[in-house]
């Protein structure tokens, strides 16, 4: 690649950062071509680049809505997503807080597992709390703050935590990934002892069908130490 | 999921005033919506009401509001110097991003976790669909009650938190229509009976407000929780007892129960069988045995009696020790 991304220090020399697809310029959900700058994740989207720009003025994320009548509409509010303000006008009361991220905003980071509460691949943080996204109302969210993982950090500027996974190898599939990542840095504020059985019984709303929980705790005991302050 | 009005009330004379399910946490009524079980036309979220503080009452007892967070409660400094079995119970229970979501009412409402009851294409089920009769007893069992079951019901209650209330004697305080009361919670819930679908006394349009415990009756207390898993699991069988003991004897005690019974069960009998007595392994097994002799065991879950009685065994041993 021409430009390479600053390499993080935590990173073994057998590995390399990624480059996420880059978002291409104008959304257009007609364009169907795969070439140029086009990515499946854009086409699929249709969003594009200007989506997801903080502005001074909140973006609307309702869609043409199907009939529906104005008490069964989220009433006039905003959420703070990431740092950027989203108006919730519009949106159906039942759409919940993770489908919302995934279908409307595209944040995708988030990912989808059991929709109960059950498996934890759905965790963000909701004024620096961490819940499931899956059984949070959306227009509950009216009024505060949520962080998903691509508010974490960047590919350049890792979060310390999602190096730690990196470093000790703490994902097979990834697909729980996110949701352990939000759950750690959470944790890193909650009153948790110091073992690695607390940090095992404080990760216990983080499933991982690959197993990667030894990996997991070492990565979340490696960022504790460095931050003392906040274990 | 079904549609739904949603409003948020910002007064509580708002709140009663409107109809409408009451949302909170969600992590019961979301839950429950996505699977087609609970269906209601409006939703009605009080989590904006001023109902989330704790407070140190003038009795040296405490005020517990329905909006306090599981998680904010079971690490209150108050609750883990005067109520450590309340907070044991808490941390139990559940994840800890549910913990952050539930809260002290919504945890008091939460409903049984029968398979048959979360599933209505799963056949009869008459807490969800009163007079379509009992799946579980003829089916799958394992997780359900054996004590205060019905011929129409032998679902579990699944809270932690309310097992620890219970023997911590909390006092439930609602605000209705008809103004306000409060309520024991050894009177809040009742036996599926044959109305397995009524599970407390609350009234259309009630609202708990908060709860408040009693200065604890000692301060060796234990929440014994017997599960699958190490972790997220329901229990079993558990145990929470709140034990004063004085030279050896077992001075007061209250003892109570989660996993095995229709609702939080508080055993009178087990006290009964330890108020006075010397604290050692033949009283905790009398008072085990006590605590479960009316059980009604049906073939999948006959081995939640003996893990009972083992629990409370271990329980008052553990507290005692």
């Amino acid at each position: 690649m021409a430009d390479e991304p600053k390499t993080n220090s935590a990173l073994r020399d057998d590995q390399q950062l990624l480059e996420l697809e880059p978002l291409p310029e104008t959304g257009n959900k007609s364009d169907l071509s795969f070439g140029g700058r086009v990515s499946r994740r854009s086409f699929l989207s249709g969003l594009g680049a200007a989506g997801l720009v903080a502005g001074a003025s909140p973006l609307s994320i309702a869609a043409a809505p199907a009939v529906v009548t104005a008490a069964q509409e989220a009433p006039a509010a905003s959420v703070m997503i990431n740092g950027n303000r989203y108006e919730l006008a519009g949106l159906e009361t039942r759409v919940t807080l993770l489908d919302l991220l995934r279908e409307r905003l595209y944040l995708t980071g988030t990912k989808k597992g059991c929709d109960h509460g059950q498996c934890g691949a759905c965790t963000v943080h909701v004024n620096g709390r961490r819940v499931n996204s899956c059984l949070t109302l959306a227009v509950m969210t009216a009024g505060k703050e949520v962080t998903t993982i691509e508010g974490i950090g960047q590919p350049a500027n890792l979060h310390p935590m999602q190096a730690a996974f990196v470093e000790h190898d703490g994902y097979q599939c990834g697909y729980c990934t996110s949701g352990q990542i939000m759950s750690a840095v959470a944790l890193l504020k909650e009153p948790i002892g110091p073992t690695d059985e607390d940090v095992q019984h404080g990760m216990a709303g983080n499933i991982c069908r690959c197993g990667a929980y030894p990996n997991i705790v070492a990565a979340v005991q490696q960022v504790r130490a460095q931050n003392p302050a906040s274990a | 999921m079904h549609s739904f009005t949603y409003e948020q009330p910002q007064t509580i004379e708002k709140a009663i005033g409107s109809t409408g399910r009451f949302i909170a946490g969600g992590t019961t009524l979301v839950d429950l919506m996505k699977l087609g079980v609970e269906l209601p036309p409006a939703i009605v979220d009080v989590t904006a009401l001023p109902l989330a503080q704790v407070e140190v009452l003038p009795n040296g007892g405490l005020r517990i509001g329905a909006m306090v967070r599981n998680s904010d409660l079971a690490h209150h400094p108050e609750v883990l110097k005067k109520y450590p079995v309340l907070s044991q119970a808490l941390l139990s229970g559940a994840s800890p991003q549910l913990r952050n979501m539930a809260t002290t009412g919504g945890n008091l409402l939460q409903r049984t976790r029968c398979p048959y009851f979360r599933d209505p294409t799963s056949g009869g089920c008459n807490k969800r669909n009163p007079g379509t009769g009992c799946a579980a007893m003829e089916g799958h069992h394992r997780m359900m009650a054996v004590l205060g079951t019905s011929d129409h019901c032998i679902a579990t209650h699944p809270s932690d938190m309310c097992v620890a209330m219970t023997a911590l004697e909390a006092v439930i305080y609602i605000e209705g229509a008809k103004g306000k009361r409060s309520v024991a919670i050894g009177d809040f819930y009742k036996l599926p009976g044959d109305t397995p679908n009524i599970e407390n006394v609350l009234e259309p349009g009630d609202l708990i407000t908060h709860v408040e415990l009693p200065p604890a009756i000692g301060s060796r207390q234990v929440y014994l929780k017997l599960r699958d898993r190490a972790s997220y699991e329901f229990a079993l069988a558990s145990a929470a007892v709140v034990v004063k003991v004085d030279g050896g004897h077992i001075h007061s005690v209250r003892v109570a129960m989660g996993g095995v019974g229709t609702r939080p069960w508080r055993s009178h009998e087990a006290e009964a069988a330890l108020t006075g007595k010397t604290a050692n392994p033949a009283t905790f097994k009398a008072a085990a045995e006590a605590a479960l002799k009316n059980a009604k065991p049906h073939p999948e879950n006959a081995f939640k009696v003996e893990l009972a009685r083992r629990c409370v065994s271990r329980a008052l041993k553990m507290a005692t020790a």
